[in-house]
């Protein structure tokens, strides 16, 4: 049986929580230590954007099978303002809030694939995905 | 609420983060250490995160401030023990943690700190002060 497991993310304690299950996930997929260590630092940056900026959300957390290839993917969804420039957003030291503005731009380096859909008034949805190599 | 604990030894404050920090304890910690520094006239501050599995942008972000507020506070900051899985994830990030001095384990970290605090005329834990007594005259 396949992991899927969706997540709800209201408060800074969820994103520990969050970092949790995507650890124990990227562990029982066996990821190397490194890949573990980023998916979880890029799902810890998503977290903080999806409750920050998108006034919370929910995170989906799937194991993924490719040949002999394993892999985590990870969804982040709001439905709060969404991003009226993503290619800007995507730009490192970009912020409309207090932070450094690495989020999106970091969790893209950190992951093997990246995705995002924001449509302004509806809601953002960023998936990212990292694979055994 | 739950506080990460902040041990006075000599000139020094010593703090191991133990657990995954989620953002309101990383900035009690800040706010804590802030007064520390002060009430125990602290010099210098060694953070040891050996502990840590994830370092991500905000608690970057948090070390950097600890570093720079104990600055003003006229108190070195070194950060101890940081995992290789952590910092090459911190690099690919974008966060190469700019401003805040950083030693492989407690014990470099604590020898950086004496050799500092020495050569601008403080006393470290134990340590004997290498100043000048001019030096050390002028500084009181």
């Amino acid at each position: 049986m396949q992991r899927d497991d969706t997540l709800s993310l209201r408060s800074s304690e969820d994103i520990v929580l969050i970092r949790q299950a995507v650890r124990t996930a990227a562990v029982d997929l066996r990821l190397s230590l490194v890949d573990q260590t980023k998916i979880v630092t890029a799902a810890s940056e998503l977290a903080r954007n999806t409750l920050d900026y998108g006034g919370g959300g929910t995170v989906r957390i799937q194991a993924l099978q490719d040949g002999s290839r394993r892999g985590l993917r990870l969804t982040f969804e709001d439905k709060g303002p969404g991003i009226p420039d993503v290619e800007r957003a995507l730009k490192d030291g970009y912020t409309t809030g207090s932070g450094l503005g690495l989020g999106l731009g970091g969790a893209r380096r950190l992951s093997s694939e990246f995705a995002i859909e924001s449509r302004p008034g509806e809601g953002t949805k960023v998936t990212i995905a990292r694979w055994t190599s | 609420m739950d506080r990460i604990p902040i041990l006075k030894m000599g000139d020094y404050l010593l703090v191991t983060v133990q657990v995954d920090m989620h953002d309101r304890l990383a900035m009690t910690l800040q706010e804590d250490l802030a007064d520390r520094i002060v009430e125990a006239r602290a010099r210098a501050v060694l953070i040891d995160i050996s502990a840590l599995e994830v370092v991500d942008s905000f608690i970057g972000r948090m070390l950097g401030s600890i570093a720079a507020i104990a600055r003003v506070l006229d108190a070195e900051t070194v950060v101890v023990g940081m995992r290789p899985a952590v910092a090459i994830t911190l690099v690919e990030l974008g966060l190469a943690l700019p401003g805040v001095r950083t030693a492989l384990n407690v014990e470099k970290g604590m020898e950086i700190l004496r050799r500092s605090l020495d050569a601008s005329g403080g006393n470290g834990a134990g340590a004997e002060s290498l100043a000048q007594p001019s030096d050390a005259d002028a500084e009181r």
